[in-house]
């Protein structure tokens, strides 16, 4: 196999694997995974202290 | 649970004190080189203190040094709040915080001495370039060690941007700095010719795209919410854009070399993949400033939210008209012009500025074990001044560097050129000017920042926050 034809399956390889990505963030599936994700700055103790008021910081 | 029940601080506040004082150096410098185009005589003959050795010192001060604690600071923080685990390795990570200000000093010593290896971005001659080597691996031990020990289920989308950018920039740093030593400060580069060029753009396009851009995403992915209050406005955009990012920034350095000895095929490769990139940064962009829809009246009484929203509206701006310079065409006229400079300062001061500078407000009092800022008026008066300082700056330069290029290209009807270069180098000189006014108000603004940030340290005492309980319903 020459190295022209590595290129060509490398690049096109990659588009693949961008399109699957894509897929992934978009199927309904996964929205509450990334909700989840989403919420993780407010998970620490300052969103805590407005929600239980119960910690210090 | 684990013995230690709280979150590294020490570490972030080391680099974010280093960030502010690090930040002046780098801008004070700038400042005294953009004067020096305009006064020359200002260097007193002394051969340390030429443009030419300053320039390096100036970028290398704000990129790596403002730019690079800034980081340091803001992913330690934001990778032990959103993974809900102390630091991976304390003694290691006080390590980076010292060999990092190891290579910084260093680059101040060897820069204005004249060793340098040439290559823009990366003029630290080898033996510092091993040392940075080493700082980094330390760096993405201590930063990978922390996600494999984080106590919740998903890595949190800064984390993702923080580690590209860790990742990238040690690959690029590797490649880019392959030299063969001769002295023990003199090297000459691995490559040569057109080969050397491209792998030095290919470096210095990814350093602006994962230096520059990766990592102060991952900062902008954290504090915008945070100050915002309210979650990212598309989880899924993020994810989107992140990888889109990382497959495109990677070949957009060619547009560095445009008109050169480079293969033409090439040239064209690297305007098209730049023009693509138009997608990713504005998908960035829009989920950073939609993330304050509903919130918008946040932004009338709190400045902090005003540096990391505009510091977006700069990204918009910058990232807009990269791909329109990275054409052919218009780089035929923008480039070795002025208004390059003016495209790096809307980025570096606007973006990677105001988007830090945001940060570190946010940090300060959080370390010291206070509310808020010692002045909130000093930062609202810190983000005006700073603001007029960017329009002045770039502005100037756009005039400057679009006058000039259609000087460079202006034809008499026989064939020879109607200007000499030191007739457009005079038609610069106003705009020079008023760049300097532009990068004092800039600095000032800064100055303001560090006496705020002395004063909220003085009044507060460190504080190491406590880990909490690991939430059940985040924890899945």
């Amino acid at each position: 196999m020459d190295m022209n034809q590595m290129r060509v399956i490398s690049t096109v390889l990659s588009f693949i694997v961008f399109l699957g990505v894509v897929w992934w963030a978009v199927i309904p599936k996964n929205k509450r995974n990334f909700d989840e994700a989403a919420n993780l700055p407010f998970a620490d103790d300052d969103a805590n202290m407005h929600n239980s008021s119960g910690e210090h910081k | 649970m684990e013995a230690q029940a709280t979150y590294n601080y020490k570490v972030v506040r080391q680099f974010a004190v280093m960030t502010v004082v690090w930040g002046i150096v780098g801008m004070l410098v700038g400042v005294i080189i953009a004067a020096m185009l305009v006064w020359p005589d200002l260097n007193p003959g002394l051969p340390w203190l030429t443009y030419g050795r300053l320039r390096p010192l100036h970028t290398n001060a704000v990129i790596f040094a403002f730019g690079g604690c800034g980081l340091f600071a803001t992913s330690y923080y934001v990778v032990q709040r959103t993974c809900q685990v102390r630091l991976f390795c304390d003694k290691l990570a006080a390590f980076t915080f010292w060999g990092w200000q190891l290579v910084i000093l260093l680059a101040a010593i060897t820069l204005p001495l004249g060793y340098t290896s040439g290559k823009e971005y990366a003029e630290l001659e080898w033996p510092i370039d091993i040392l940075i080597t080493i700082v980094w691996v330390a760096y993405a031990l201590v930063f990978f060690g922390t996600i494999v020990k984080r106590k919740v289920k998903h890595i949190y989308v800064a984390n993702w941007f923080f580690g590209g950018f860790i990742l990238t920039v040690a690959i690029l740093h590797l490649v880019n700095s392959a030299e063969l030593p001769v002295t023990f400060w003199k090297s000459y580069s691995a490559y040569s010719g057109a080969q050397d060029a491209m792998v030095q753009w290919w470096y210095g396009h990814n350093a602006v795209g994962f230096f520059l851009t990766a990592g102060f995403l991952g900062i902008m992915y954290y504090f915008v919410p945070k100050q915002a209050g309210r979650p990212v406005y598309s989880y899924r955009l993020s994810v989107v854009h992140f990888w889109a990012l990382i497959f495109t920034y990677m070949w957009a350095g060619p547009h560095h070399l445009h008109y050169t000895a480079l293969p033409d095929w090439t040239q064209s490769l690297g305007m098209v993949f730049s023009l693509i990139l138009l997608a990713p940064s504005w998908g960035g962009m829009i989920n950073g400033i939609m993330t304050l829809s509903g919130a918008w009246h946040k932004l009338r009484d709190d400045p902090i939210l005003k540096f990391l929203v505009v510091s977006l509206s700069f990204y918009g701006m910058s990232t807009f008209e990269g791909p329109m310079m990275s054409i052919k065409t218009v780089n035929a006229l923008s480039h070795y012009t002025e208004w390059t400079v003016g495209h790096v300062h809307s980025g570096a001061l606007g973006w990677v500025g105001f988007i830090t500078i945001g940060a570190i407000y946010y940090l300060i009092p959080r370390l010291f074990g206070r509310d808020e800022m010692y002045s909130k008026k000093l930062v609202e008066t810190h983000f005006w001044v700073a603001t007029i300082g960017i329009v002045l700056y770039i502005a100037s330069m756009w005039i400057a560097g679009v006058m000039e290029g259609l000087m460079w290209r202006a034809f008499n009807s026989d064939g020879t050129l109607t200007y000499t270069f030191v007739e457009a180098l005079k038609q610069k000189y106003p705009y020079y000017i008023i760049r300097v006014l532009g990068g004092a108000l800039y600095l000032s603004g800064m100055i303001m920042m560090f006496y705020n940030v002395i004063k909220t340290i003085s009044a507060g005492k460190a504080v190491d926050a406590a880990i909490p309980a690991t939430n059940a319903a985040h924890h899945a």
